[in-house]
């Protein structure tokens, strides 16, 4: 049946590409994107649709580094507070909008200013931006801002027509206008996202579709099951225990890599009246849960070996990884010795609250049965995830398994977590030398310089244990294995160029 | 019969008012706050400051219930905070789509509840009234979403019959629409078959104990005759009482169903507003169901007065 079936959709398809028929791609995604407006918008899945609808002003390559995009060049001035960018000539928006200095301005000015603007943050060091001339910008920071480059590269170097933008106001997310590849069509809540291709699209020659709907489908067994029953031609985010069947399945494609993000434990130092217990205070029990752990086990029994083990921010093969400390081998012995010193050398109690859906409640549970074997009884709170943030922030919590989307700069997976300041510093973590080391990173361009300091904060942080790093997932696509030339990128995007149906 | 419909009407107020501040206030003693689900990952507290003065979620709860109450009775249900979108528009939008998914589960509930129930009390205690009671049974207790992904995969995957889930509006290609909707709708109506069955069973058996039953077969009448004509009518009373208030359950959402098969209904619109605590859309929500509900109760007591002239007198 399933061989019929296959045969039957490569006639098909065949059919389709060699009479130059229309072709159409189906994405399959994990939710529903909300508001397609790239100030305001927050969830992950908006950005895949952002990827065949809004251009940016620089895009990264699979190896995390920048190239152009709408900008054609960049440069910074000798004190780096100046950043001039040289932006294409050739392009419009989707409502015929030249695209020009005068654009980037405006989009500039919009993501700091728009009252319901969630990028202000993102690039609070910008004082402005200001035309050079028809086909150059000027942006200026109020301090060395090593991680603007990477806010350009995504949601806050969107560019959107100032035209639509002026005249829809916040409602511009229902009817967005960008000078992406593709350009919108329609949109039905928790349905469907239409894109179709747009004509003037500078780069036009790489895109070889002509429509694309993306479908949330937040199952992830139904949306393999729509993709095998030809119901879509691509998903994201598999399930890792589906990567194996799924990668035999020769109907089906899988691509994969390994993401930015990180998952871990984060460990209540320093927020309120729960920092405590011993594990708050005592260096040496993170230290022993740390060694307690088996990350290529937990890896191998949780997602059957897709995801990478880690034990930093920033996963083994990034460039600001610091090798001086690999992902450790599990040391039991090591642990209960730890345990022993401390005085607790018969036992000790450790409360963790994680999401309540099966992944995390397993990854938790191996956990728990590792630390058991030396001596840490972990109990295990499942909670509803905008409850856990909720006790997060409010401190009630000894340890708390969460993760990180990750970002292309390191400063992203890193400053805001374990600074004292830090937006999202919910373990209470404060320290004056990794202070001065993590800001130090952040106001500088020199990548030596920075990966130094991170490697001298790495040092602390690994005798420290603020947060238990525990695993990098990995972005896992399924697609018809008709599709040729998708490129995976760590960021998780769905980029299309040159992303087609092979032509048998 | 008109007096009967306003009165309803008039006491269907307070109770709608009733329920908009239970679910107003019930939504306060959720965990979690709506702006940090709302910031998302970028939960700086300046962000969240400001989303606070602007959803209005600084001012004391009555001041909150007041104002969404005053904008409710003029159509405004508020703005969706995750999708920027006014809730009117939302709900408009869905509607039509779970109306549809309703009515077709009704219908599959009824083509197999009802007949079942007729079979099975006319046959009480044969085998076809096992099976019966079987097949109701199962429909009861086999998970929605357990069935469903079993369809999907045998329907769809393996058969290739159907799309294995999405929908299509009915006003835009009427016959993919229903082909979309046919497994989910059969699975919401396996459910809701065994509960229509089990009346059809107990109201058909109580009616073939009664006298004018037993006269009508005194008179010689042919029993395909007595039953569905002379028995039938009587015992469908209570059947459509239960039918209508099914249906009125059937509006509020399908949770499971709407989120295996991925219909844009009211269940997933919920579901998602709850998680990412978009007050908004739940009281928007719960106040347009409960209004349906409430409507739906009153047309099977109007029905119920129709089929029963006894009950006209009372009212």
């Amino acid at each position: 049946m399933k061989l019929k079936q296959t045969a039957a959709l490569s006639a098909l398809l065949a059919a389709m590409a060699g009479a130059g028929h229309a072709q159409e791609l189906r994405i399959g995604l994990q939710d529903d994107a909300d508001a397609l407006d790239p100030d305001q918008s927050r969830t992950f899945v908006g950005r895949i649709v952002y990827t065949a609808l809004c251009d940016k002003l620089i895009d990264i390559t699979p190896d995390l580094e920048f190239i152009p995009q709408l900008a054609t060049d960049w440069s910074w001035n000798d004190d780096e507070t100046e950043l001039t960018m040289q932006l294409r000539e050739d392009v419009v928006f989707h409502d015929g909008t030249p695209f020009d200095a005068e654009a980037v301005v405006y989009n500039i000015d919009r993501s700091l200013n728009l009252p319901e603007s969630r990028r202000s943050s993102e690039i609070a060091s910008v004082e402005g931006a200001e035309v050079v001339d028809e086909h150059a910008v000027v942006i200026t920071v109020s301090q060395t801002d090593a991680t603007l480059l990477a806010q350009l590269a995504d949601r806050a170097g969107m560019m959107i027509s100032p035209a639509a933008a002026e005249e829809q106001g916040t409602d511009f997310g229902s009817n967005p206008v960008c000078s992406g590849p593709f350009s919108f069509v329609e949109r039905v809540q928790q349905d469907r996202i239409e894109l179709e291709r747009f004509d003037d699209y500078w780069n036009g020659d790489d895109i070889h579709l002509d429509t694309v709907v993306f479908l949330p489908i937040p199952d992830t067994s139904v949306r393999l099951a729509n993709l095998r029953s030809g119901d879509l031609d691509m998903i994201e985010r598999l399930a890792a225990t589906d990567f194996q069947t799924a990668s035999n399945d020769d109907a089906l494609r899988v691509e994969d890599v390994v993401a930015l993000g990180y998952q871990g434990i984060t460990m209540n130092v320093g927020n309120g009246e729960r920092a405590e217990g011993p594990f708050g205070q005592e260096t040496a029990l993170r230290q022993a849960l740390h060694l307690a752990i088996d990350r290529e086990a937990l890896n191998q029994v949780a997602f059957d070996g897709a995801f990478a083990p880690g034990n930093q921010p920033f996963p083994p093969d990034s460039p600001f990884y610091d090798d001086r400390f690999p992902v450790p081998e599990r040391d039991p012995e090591r642990a209960r010795e730890l345990l022993e010193e401390a005085g607790h050398g018969d036992g000790v109690t450790l409360e963790v609250q994680m999401a309540n859906n099966p992944v995390q409640t397993q990854v938790m549970e191996i956990i728990q049965a590792m630390a058991a074997e030396v001596g840490i009884d972990v109990s295990l709170r499942a909670t509803e995830f905008a409850t856990m943030l909720d006790q997060q922030a409010a401190g009630n919590f000894e340890g708390s398994q969460v993760g990180w989307s990750g970002r292309v700069d390191p400063d992203g997976n890193i400053h805001q977590f374990l600074h004292c300041e830090g937006g999202l510093n919910d373990g209470g973590w404060c320290h004056e030398r990794t202070d001065e080391l993590l800001d130090g990173a952040r106001t500088t361009n020199d990548v030596d310089a920075r990966k130094d300091m991170y490697d001298e904060a790495r040092e602390i942080f690994d005798a420290e244990q603020p947060i238990i790093y525990l695993y990098h997932p990995s972005w896992i696509w399924a697609m018809d294995a008709a599709i040729e030339g998708f490129v995976p990128n760590p960021d998780g995007m769905i980029r299309l160029e040159g992303v087609r149906y092979a032509a048998e | 019969m008109l007096s009967f419909i306003a009165r309803r009407l008039l006491i269907a107020i307070p109770t709608v008012l009733i329920i908009s501040f239970f679910v107003f206030s019930l939504q306060f003693l959720l965990p979690g706050d709506p702006v940090l689900a709302m910031a998302g990952e970028e939960r700086d507290p300046e962000t969240l400051d400001r989303l606070r003065e602007q959803y209005g979620f600084n001012d004391p709860f009555l001041v909150q219930y007041f104002n969404w109450l005053t904008d409710a009775l003029r159509g405004d249900l508020g703005q969706s905070l995750r999708m920027n979108q006014p809730v009117t528009a939302l709900i408009v939008e869905k509607l039509p789509v779970t109306f549809q998914l309703a009515v077709m589960a009704l219908i599959f509930a009824m083509a197999i509840g009802i007949p079942m129930g007729i079979l099975s009390a006319v046959r009480k205690g044969s085998w076809l009234d096992y099976v019966a009671n079987f097949v109701a049974l199962s429909g009861l207790s086999i998970p929605n979403f357990w069935l469903g992904i079993l369809l999907i995969l045998l329907v769809s995957v393996n058969l290739g019959w159907l799309p294995a889930s999405g929908y299509r509006p009915f006003s835009v290609d009427p016959w993919l629409s229903i082909q979309t909707m046919i497994m989910p709708a059969f699975v919401l109506g396996t459910a809701l078959a065994a509960a229509l069955m089990r009346h059809t069973r107990s109201a058909m058996l109580q009616v073939l104990r009664s006298d004018y039953v037993r006269t009508a077969r005194a008179k010689g009448l042919r029993e395909k005759v007595v039953i569905l004509k002379h028995a039938l009518r009587n015992a469908l009373v209570p059947v459509v009482t239960v039918s209508a208030l099914l249906f009125g359950e059937l509006l509020a959402g399908a949770v499971l169903t709407e989120q295996i098969f991925t219909i844009p209904g009211f269940g997933k619109l919920v579901v998602d507003a709850v998680f990412s605590r978009d007050y908004a859309v739940v009281q928007g929500i719960v106040l347009v169901t409960s209004v349906a509900f409430i409507l739906m109760n009153l047309l099977a007591d109007t029905a119920y007065m129709i089929l029963n002239p006894r009950m006209r007198d009372g009212a």
